[in-house]
């Protein structure tokens, strides 16, 4: 136990700063992912073949390869890839990312691949009829969609929003290998310092069980929540 | 573009590929019946099997693989018992570590679909396997393992290529498998795109063949026939 006190003689507060950083990366991570699904769902939802090819794409490439792939191109080529377009405006100095927006972004793209299917999915499965009532009633675009559709997908969507969540809590165990100090990292630091890596590791395991625990509690009563009427 | 780079290390990446298949088959083969295991202990009655399971696949699905491997491997050699038994010829290799790793992993995956899978028999088919009589036990092995197989492949299909994905994880712990050759490229050359293209294509390419393997299955094996 006194491994982890907190202030200098243990790894109490590191571990403490480290799941905050597990939260505050997932978090960051699902609202990227979010903003990729407002644009790729739209794609896959469009009556255009080549948009829908390029939202069948993004889904099928990041659905299909390996988390740590994604993570590994971003980190070696995130900064190159920044400074080809700042090249292009006449910035040639050197320019580095910090691990923590290259962990958010690279987590980001991978949920939002699983939350465009998610979305698109809920917004299938709305009836048709409520669609045409919305058009019949003379509500405009921007009303029928925040509105009508919206409230009625959310309640489809949540339940496997959540899952995309878990995924995305437990993903973020990967961007460890860039150097990021969430708990994955801080565990590895303290493992390798103490030379008790089956204490910290498996405390690394607890500190995720409690975080998923917490989550799916929450989760449920925001379900509860969409489902009034149901 | 460096297509040369691609070139050349495509072979490379195509050998570190058998690496791959093999930490994979072996994974979903014990973790088959790992799965299949916990999934008869969750529909068992007794509460304290009932619940042991459950708390196995709920730890295994409610911690990133990442840990799961570190455990494994960093952690389980600290215990000086185990240095003194056989089982240190297995636990100090990282390849047996990863399997080890990786069955437990999809062990507890498997036994939730199968369990799902079990508890949607229609009570009817079992009763008729009985008014007819049939043991229980061949209802069992003959009626009900089949159906639960059947209803769970599609699950199963994407359970299949999850671990695939997981099995990029075994780079982490020394092991040279697709995505650890692809790293090293990427680190030695930084050309992260070029290397990206090819290891992303070689996985494409195996989540198209379990797919359409997957696909194949479920149209053989359906019940509307």
């Amino acid at each position: 136990m006194e491994l982890l006190a907190f202030g200098k003689t243990g790894w109490g507060d590191e571990l403490f700063y480290a799941t905050l950083m597990t939260v505050a990366v997932s978090v960051t991570a699902m609202l990227v992912g979010f903003l990729f699904a407002l644009i790729f769902t739209p794609l896959k939802l469009s009556k255009y073949k080549t948009l829908n090819f390029v939202g069948n794409f993004y889904t099928t490439v990041i659905r299909g390869v390996p988390e740590l792939l994604v993570i590994y191109l971003l980190f070696f080529g995130g900064s190159g890839a920044i400074m080809y377009v700042a090249s292009l405006f006449g910035y040639y100095e050197y320019i580095e990312i910090n691990a923590f927006i290259t962990g958010a972004v690279a987590i980001g793209i991978i949920s939002g691949a699983y939350s465009t299917e998610v979305f698109r999915g809920a917004i299938q499965s709305i009836d048709k009829g409520q669609f045409e009532a919305a058009k019949v009633l003379g509500i405009n675009k921007f009303g029928q969609f925040y509105k009508i559709i919206l409230p009625q997908m959310l309640r489809l969507a949540i339940p496997n929003l959540s899952n995309v969540w878990q995924i995305t809590l437990k993903d973020t165990s990967l961007i460890s290998v860039t150097g990021l100090v969430e708990i994955m990292r801080q565990s590895y630091i303290a493992a390798g310092s103490t030379r008790d890596p089956l204490f910290f590791y498996s405390f690394a395991a607890v500190l995720y069980l409690l975080l998923t625990y917490i989550s799916m509690k929450l989760i449920n009563k925001l379900e509860v929540k969409y489902s009034r009427g149901y | 573009m460096d297509f040369d780079l691609m070139i050349t290390s495509f072979p490379k990446l195509l050998g570190a590929t058998v690496i791959t298949l093999k930490l994979l088959s072996a994974s979903l083969f014990f973790g088959l019946f790992l799965g299949l295991f916990f999934a008869i202990l969750r529909l068992n009655k007794n509460i304290f099997i009932n619940k042991f399971a459950y708390v196995y696949s709920y730890v295994f699905r409610g911690t990133p693989l990442l840990v799961q491997i570190f455990i494994i491997y960093f952690g389980l050699g600290q215990i000086e018992y185990l240095r003194s038994t056989f089982l240190w010829a297995v636990l100090k290799e990282p390849y047996w570590c990863a399997i080890i790793a990786f069955t437990l992993n999809t062990g507890a995956y498997t036994s939730e679909i199968l369990r799902s899978a079990f508890q949607t028999i229609k009570p009817g088919i079992i009763e008729a396997g009985k008014s007819l009589g049939i043991s229980n036990k061949i209802i069992f092995y003959k009626i009900q393992i089949p159906i639960a197989i059947r209803q769970s492949l599609p699950a199963y299909g994407n359970e299949i290529i999850l671990m695939m994905k997981g099995t990029s994880l075994a780079s982490t712990v020394t092991l040279m498998d697709l995505t650890g050759v692809a790293k090293y490229i990427i680190s030695t050359t930084f050309k992260p795109i070029e290397v990206f293209i090819v290891a992303g294509g070689i996985y494409l390419f195996m989540t198209f063949i379990i797919h359409n393997v997957i696909k194949y299955l479920e149209k053989k094996y359906s019940f509307l026939q």
